[in-house]
């Protein structure tokens, strides 16, 4: 059996081995039970709307929610198999272009089905967050 | 007395040239591999499958985050297409039928069944669209277009128009 942080630093490797992820150059940044902080460098691949080179917010999107998926995974109470019920995504202002984007979630609550996250992403700037998000996701039976 | 009808084929050209010059605004719809098929004014948004998009490889299943960004892609392109319909068909130039892109406020997704390593579609509704503020409802199936395996709502802020 592993300990609450092994299995962190398990799930910290694996998500980032997830095909969408791996083409979204993801990398974990921190890891620790039930937390989970993510960063998505800048490409040109993934901007929303050249004119301003801001990131579109899909690919804010899969960030938050392979964080959020993360932290849940890492929770010692959870499943290390997840599925997202729902995830809303606050866009507070648009990410700085050229900026990587760092996610950083914690999940706050787990029941026998249902694990409660929450996430905050910033650009290079610590002070203001670029987005937040909420989630539920799915607690399976027996690992 | 009424005017000869436009020719069918004008028609066509202008309306796939505006809509493709809006997703050639977009760089994220060729990361994800978007299509679009449109039917007068009906828009479908279409993600290919590609093993790219897959996120438990084990399953195998889509990615959360990749359907996410699909259907939020759906939505900005509806919008968009919408608010440029009228311009377009009074005869503007499509520069300045699109004023800019909106912008997203927030984006709820419901997960409804996992994604399957198939093609999938969508189809938005814009409920409301005033002059700051906008939502639309965003609905994507598989196989059976009555089984949703996911459904959003997002806000979104509209772009200044000029005039």
């Amino acid at each position: 059996m592993k300990t609450p942080e092994e299995r962190a630093a398990f799930v910290a490797k694996m998500i980032v081995a997830m095909p969408y992820c791996m083409a979204l150059q993801l990398r974990c940044e921190r890891f620790a039970p039930g937390e989970m902080d993510l960063a998505m460098p800048y490409a040109d691949q993934i901007i929303g709307d050249p004119e301003t080179g801001v990131v579109h917010g899909g690919a804010v999107s899969a960030l938050m929610d392979t964080t959020c998926g993360g932290a849940v995974m890492a929770h010692p109470k959870a499943s290390l198999l997840t599925a997202t019920i729902d995830l809303r995504i606050d866009y507070m202002r648009a990410a700085k272009s050229g900026d990587t984007i760092v996610a950083k979630a914690i999940c706050y609550h787990v029941t026998r089905s249902v694990a409660f996250v929450r996430a905050v992403a910033y650009d290079s700037d610590p002070d203001r967050p670029v987005a937040a998000a909420t989630g539920a996701f799915t607690v399976e039976g027996t690992e | 007395m009424s005017r000869k009808p436009e020719p069918v084929h004008l028609v066509k050209q202008r309306r796939d040239a505006a809509l493709n010059h809006l997703i050639g605004k977009i760089p994220f719809i060729g990361f994800l591999g978007l299509q679009f098929d449109r039917r007068g004014d009906e828009l479908t948004t279409i993600m290919p499958y590609d093993e790219k998009l897959i996120g438990n490889l084990a399953l195998p299943a889509l990615h959360g985050g990749a359907t996410a960004g699909f259907l939020e892609t759906a939505a900005i392109v509806e919008l968009s297409w919408a608010m440029m319909w009228d311009r377009m068909e009074t005869g503007q130039p499509q520069e300045t039928a699109l004023p800019g892109l909106p912008k997203t406020i927030d984006f709820s997704v419901d997960y409804l069944r996992s994604g399957l390593p198939r093609d999938a579609y969508a189809r938005a509704t814009v409920n409301r669209s005033g002059r700051r503020y906008a939502s639309v409802h965003v609905e994507a199936w598989q196989d059976n277009r009555s089984r949703l395996f996911a459904q959003a709502t997002g806000h979104f802020l509209m772009p200044d128009r000029a005039g």
